[in-house]
């Protein structure tokens, strides 16, 4: 038999002991906590709070390479809409699942950063007070063109045009994706760069075989032809 | 409605001689802060006593379920994480094994082992944050929260390193998993792990013993075990009412096989508010035993298998339902060949462990209503979905 009360200081105790430890170690208070973090990466004061765009929140080991808040859409040179990747296919307005993309494709083709012909987005329009951050449309495009921006402050006094983000928004270089997402850029930028070397070897072992086939076919005519002739002998 | 008949078994209204008497019909929410979200409770209440119950949902209905009949398979994945908040991951794995059954996809070992620490995990945060609930339901504001929310936010950053999001994990694909966790997770989680068991010994020290919580938990909201049985009750709520029963056992779906874990439940038929209240205690001992075992035997290798590019299953049907830790959480889906499911359906433990509610609460004190509700564990994301 327990004295009655006694559960209830052995719970004071518990809070006690919280409180007075909540000084001395961080893990007790039960606002800010990062324990697993090494004491000299704690922010110290808020001048730690990014000024740059891209920059990133140093105080937090959470801002990692698979944050995502809002889509962006990538280029790769200086000019951004001579050099955009997105070609207007339209899967992403198609998958979206909240349909928070809106895209017009432009009339007439031209050179992309390859040199090749292609369609581009005359409009490309997102609403972020309708996105979910789900990245849906990062997954099923096959072009690489539009990622997850993890930029936070998007704070406006417009409440009407002023979350709905144009294509001239939503531009960004492929330099500023690898400062945000440096391991994923990494492995994106490597799986492209293996995609088109593949598709190359491809290309040269299809014309190779297209040659030899043709050589082959070449050889046999003139084959078919002689005997042609000895027959006519 | 109810009618005005529909109260407590042997219930008489005492007409006193020079007063009049009559019952008391209150509605406590919508927006209540003991209803957890946007949830109302007609009680009928003589004196202090409830004498009839209705909850009444519906105001956080989002038509999930015709939303996802109208989109592709994948899409509806995200959607996922909006029914139960608290869960987005096993959410997330329910869905993709009823995808998964359609198309048999195989998922690499990897990503089940994956699977199984997601999980885990979510069963943690949800029971350490359900208890926090719970306490709060009786009065002790903020303290025992808030010591449950520091412990679940270091899971949430987890979660967030994994996969981008603290709660909208949107983390499962059919086959796996959408990414690898990143380099040193592993060792975070561990970390994790080892020091979780030290804040449940405070916990329970905290909270197990208090007498305070004994007097108002103890014999407070009965569910007998063939009411919980014959009201279709899963979860840690059949087994605080003395059922073993658990689908991690039952169907072993995913990987669970391979894990020695124990499923706490009590032998007794009394399933009252602190039977409720020490399942889940429990169980986060048992989640913490099969997180070592998980990531103490997690392979390299692939972390999605092959599935199609384009998902169009062949007409099929298929249910699929996993341990959630609020119950059994199912998807039912019905394909007919094209991109997009015939039929979507959710069995959301939430909404089905809420029907008794009125059951728990007869003849019960009003502010027993409001502990009772707690320690059904409801979200009502879930529940109006």
């Amino acid at each position: 038999m327990t004295l009655l009360g006694s559960g209830i200081f052995k719970g004071m105790a518990v809070t006690f002991r919280n409180f007075v430890g909540s000084y001395f170690h961080r893990e007790r208070l039960p606002t800010n906590d990062y324990s697993w973090r090494t004491e000299g990466s704690l922010p110290q004061h808020a001048g730690d709070y990014p000024k740059e765009e891209g920059e990133q929140l140093r105080d937090t080991t959470t801002v990692t390479n698979y944050s995502r808040n809002f889509p962006m859409l990538l280029h790769d040179g200086s000019e951004p809409m001579d050099t955009i990747r997105c070609v207007a296919c339209q899967i992403c307005e198609r998958s979206c699942p909240p349909q928070c993309i809106y895209i017009e494709k432009s009339t007439e083709k031209k050179e992309d950063s390859s040199g090749k012909m292609q369609f581009y987005p005359a409009t490309f329009d997102i609403d972020v007070s309708v996105c979910m951050s789900c990245q849906i449309c990062v997954e099923v495009c096959p072009f690489d063109a539009i990622v997850m921006n993890s930029q936070f402050e998007l704070s406006t006094p417009n409440r009407f045009g002023g979350l709905l983000l144009h294509q001239g928004d939503l531009l960004k270089s492929n330099d500023y994706y690898h400062k945000i997402h440096p391991e994923e850029a990494a492995a994106r930028d490597k799986r492209i760069a293996d995609e088109k070397t593949a598709k190359e070897a491809k290309k040269k072992a299809a014309a190779e075989a297209a040659k030899k086939k043709a050589e082959a076919k070449a050889g046999a005519e003139t084959e078919a032809g002689d005997e042609k002739k000895e027959v006519a002998e | 409605m109810s009618s005005p008949t529909a109260t407590a078994p042997n219930y008489e209204l005492i007409q006193q001689d020079g007063l009049e008497t009559s019952l008391l019909e209150v509605s406590m929410g919508p927006h209540h802060p003991s209803t957890h979200g946007v949830f109302r409770m007609d009680v009928k209440l003589d004196g202090e006593t409830v004498v009839d119950l209705q909850p009444v949902f519906g105001y956080l209905h989002r038509n999930h379920e015709k939303l996802a009949e109208n989109m592709s398979y994948l899409a509806s994945m995200p959607f996922t994480d909006r029914l139960d908040y608290f869960n987005s991951m096993t959410n997330n794995w329910a869905y993709a094994l009823a995808a998964e059954k359609l198309v048999e996809i195989e998922v690499p070992e990897r990503a089940e082992y994956l699977r199984v620490i997601m999980a885990e995990l979510t069963r943690l945060v949800n029971h350490i944050s359900l208890v926090g609930f719970f306490i709060n339901d009786l009065g002790a504001l903020g303290t025992p929260l808030l010591y449950a929310f520091r412990e679940r936010e270091k899971i949430m950053d987890l979660f967030e390193q994994a996969s981008g999001a603290r709660m909208m994990c949107n983390y499962f694909r059919f086959g796996g998993l959408r990414n690898d966790v990143p380099e040193g997770w592993l060792d975070r989680t561990r970390e994790v792990v080892d020091r979780f068991p030290d804040f449940l010994d405070e916990y329970e020290k905290l909270l197990c013993e208090n007498e305070i919580i004994l007097s108002r938990t103890q014999g407070v909201g009965c569910l007998s075990r063939d009411l919980a049985i014959s009201a279709g009750i899963t979860g840690p709520m059949l087994r605080a009412s003395g059922v073993n029963y658990d689908i991690r056992k039952v169907d072993q779906y995913g990987i669970y096989n391979r894990f020695k874990f124990r499923v706490p439940y009590t032998d007794d038929d009394v399933g009252d508010c602190y039977d409720r209240f020490m399942i889940r205690m429990l169980e986060m001992r048992e989640s913490i035993e099969i997180l070592k075992q998980a990531l103490r035997d997690i392979p390299g290798g692939d972390i999605i298998g092959k599935a199609p590019k384009i998902f169009k299953p062949k007409p099929a049907e298929a249910y699929a339902r996993v341990e959630g830790p609020k119950g059994e959480l199912g998807f039912y889906l019905i394909a007919d060949g094209t991109p997009k499911p015939y039929r979507y359906r959710v069995r959301p433990p939430s909404l089905i462990n809420l029907t008794v509610l009125r059951d728990m609460c007869l003849s019960q004190k009003i502010a027993d209503a409001v502990v009772i509700l707690g320690s059904i564990d409801i979200v009502l994301g879930e529940v109006d979905r």
